[in-house]
């Protein structure tokens, strides 16, 4: 079964302390590990501002897990998250297909630039100082035209 | 001036449609040409992921108000203003960036 990857991020109230990060982070990973899922990243964002209250809470503590594993633990993990009430937000999303995309638009982006640069006679990567800033230029590129010039 | 001032002031949307003076039309017309060409941002920034957690990169594209800026306004490409919408939705359902501002 191909797995697939989301990202669940989580707001706890500002108050709450380290041990209450700690435990929900461990109580989000019993459930994943139960259902034969990995945690690939786990990035507390810290304290941040609201952009709108909720429920009388004007910052939020905020915590992203990206989990590989499938839909039924993400809808158990949703369902636990909505019923806990020391969770004032949560969101869940699908990220697996996005970046499928992603790195199949930059990788055909990278070879077709490498591709023209050896049709013109270039190495297929970009050296350093090249490019729109003036200056300096490469030495080996420019002798050609030097005799043509005057 | 050909142009009253009452009418020039207070027509400005409406002049296109109702009036018939050819030189109305011409005026108008005109002012389009200077218009500086739109290019979308993502496009020419070769910005392939619009992420919602990118607060600083959707931040633009979200005015006072809080409303979504349009296409027509910003210039940005269907393929990416399509991709900002989906950014900028998820963005508010985590209070990222607010849904009304008043």
């Amino acid at each position: 079964m191909a797995s697939r990857q989301y990202e669940l991020v989580y707001i706890l109230p500002p108050d709450s302390s380290d041990q209450v990060v700690a435990d929900l982070h461990t109580q989000v990973e019993g459930v994943v590990s139960r259902m034969n899922g990995q945690i690939e990243k786990h990035e507390p964002w810290g304290r941040k501002r609201l952009a709108y209250e909720i429920g009388h809470n004007k910052e939020g503590f905020y915590v992203l897990e990206v989990i590989n594993g499938s839909g039924e633990l993400m809808k158990e993990l949703d369902r636990r998250l909505k019923v806990m009430d020391q969770v004032i937000r949560h969101m869940v999303v699908r990220v697996d297909e996005e970046k499928k995309v992603v790195d199949r638009t930059q990788t055909k982006r990278r070879t077709e630039s490498e591709r023209r640069r050896v049709k013109r006679g270039l190495p297929p990567q970009r050296q350093p100082g090249e490019g729109r800033q003036a200056g300096d230029m490469d030495e080996t590129e420019d002798d050609r035209f030097d005799g043509v010039e005057v | 001036m050909p142009f009253g001032q009452g009418r020039s002031g207070g027509g400005g949307g409406r002049g296109r449609g109702g009036d018939k003076k050819p030189g109305d039309k011409e005026k108008g017309q005109r002012r389009t040409l200077f218009r500086r060409r739109k290019v979308c941002k993502f496009c020419a920034d070769k910005i392939d992921d619009i992420n919602y957690k990118d607060v600083k990169l959707i931040g633009p594209f979200v005015p006072e108000r809080g409303k979504i800026l349009p296409r027509r306004i910003s210039g940005t490409c269907a393929m990416h203003q399509r991709k900002l919408q989906t950014a900028i939705k998820r963005a508010r359902q985590i209070a990222l960036i607010p849904y009304v501002t008043d």
